[in-house]
């Protein structure tokens, strides 16, 4: 296909009852460069994601025609009839959508549901309201998928000065990785004081492909101490 | 003199958002809201603060229903339409009107209908004068786009 780099834009997929805060997360998304697509319930979020209702979300054929892509999912907790943590889990077990990162947004710091939301998968909790400087914690999820995209693209079309071999577009790739990053610089919301972005997104990147993606699918964690699982009873 | 209307109408604005702040009206995430509005999105906060105003007046006027009959029992839904304002009124850095319908949150959870009853007329009150509030900035902004905007006159 060789769709140009310059028109990929990191789409997120917005789930809010509320209209205000709708238009809070969109405006906020978009600021930081992101294509956004915000609806009001779980049902529709699924349903835009290519999942039939009614249909086991297991079910290879369970997705529709034309299911529509998201980057990251980011969610609201308290919702009538399909909760963010509902949303979640169908999600997680859905083999077509699992690898979306998910994000849940609370008005309340419940560490109880918080944990619960990261044991179930989610990327990141965050407490609303949401701010500019929040949606710096999304930019290694932005960076991976930019990768993952680029990659793909050079795989699709090699260009004529090379062997030919797959293996020799990786050391390119991790050249390119600088590059990317100061591309990627101008999302810094202006109020936030100027760091040494290189070394931290590497760092972020690095952890995140090393220990989570890992620890999430053990279901274990590395990064924050997380309660036994053994003997708890699930009052919530 | 056209420069003039412009600054005086600036400082208008700047002390009306002071005096906002410092009575607690409004609180920072107001600020993140103005940080949103750029030249892409040049009336967000306007269109934003509408919504709310939009969304806030449909459910105060659910709660009054709801509390006005005289057979109401229905505390929960008076919870979960509290919820709403709650959270959007902390969203627009609505301050004061979030904490009154905490508080009037708090006595419809202990099924307490005078206490309701006169937590409704707390958050209708602080509603209106910030909805007053609003409208007053708004046309501060209006003025002063429009005093910026005449630069060459006739």
């Amino acid at each position: 296909m060789g769709m140009a780099a310059a028109e990929w834009k990191f789409h997120v997929l917005a789930v809010d009852d509320s209209l205000v805060d709708r238009k809070l997360i969109e405006r906020l998304l978009q600021k930081s460069s992101c294509q956004v697509t915000t609806v009001d319930s779980g049902y529709k979020a699924l349903e835009f994601l290519g999942l039939r209702q009614g249909i086991e979300s297991n079910d290879t054929t369970a997705l529709s025609l034309s299911p529509q892509e998201a980057n990251l999912i980011i969610t609201d907790y308290c919702m009538p009839g399909m909760t963010g943590y509902d949303l979640l889990k169908k999600l997680k077990e859905s083999s077509a959508l699992k690898n979306i990162p998910v994000v849940i947004m609370s008005s309340e710091n419940v560490p109880a549901r918080i944990s619960r939301c990261l044991e179930e998968g989610a990327e990141e909790f965050f407490l609303k309201p949401v701010r500019l400087a929040d949606l710096n914690k999304l930019k290694p999820h932005m960076m991976k998928t930019k990768l993952k995209n680029q990659k793909l693209e050079e795989i699709e079309t090699p260009s004529d000065d090379e062997n030919g071999t797959v293996a020799a577009v990786e050391p390119e790739i991790k050249d390119s990785v600088e590059m990317e990053i100061i591309k990627m610089l101008p999302l810094q919301s202006e109020t936030e004081p100027k760091r040494v972005l290189l070394q931290v997104v590497q760092q972020e990147e690095q952890m995140l492909s090393n220990n989570k993606r890992k620890s999430m699918e053990q279901g274990l964690s590395t990064d924050r101490p997380r309660p036994s699982l053994e003997g708890i009873a699930t009052a919530v | 003199m056209l420069g003039l209307g412009v600054d005086r109408l600036q400082a208008d604005i700047n002390r009306l958002l002071t005096s906002l702040f410092h009575q607690g009206v409004l609180d920072e995430q107001f600020l993140q809201l103005q940080q949103l509005q750029d030249e892409t999105s040049p009336t967000f906060v306007y269109d934003v603060i509408n919504i709310y105003f939009d969304e806030s007046e449909k459910l105060l006027r659910s709660l009054r229903l709801l509390l006005m009959d005289r057979e109401f029992s229905d505390y929960k839904k008076i919870g979960l339409h509290l919820n709403q304002l709650v959270g959007s009124s902390s969203s627009i850095g609505a301050r004061r009107v979030r904490n009154v319908c905490v508080a009037f949150r708090s006595a419809s959870e202990l099924n307490n209908r005078p206490g309701c009853l006169r937590g409704l007329e707390i958050v209708e009150h602080e509603y209106h004068y910030l909805k007053n509030m609003m409208h007053e900035l708004f046309q501060l902004e209006q003025q002063r786009l429009l005093a910026a905007g005449v630069r060459y006159p006739m």
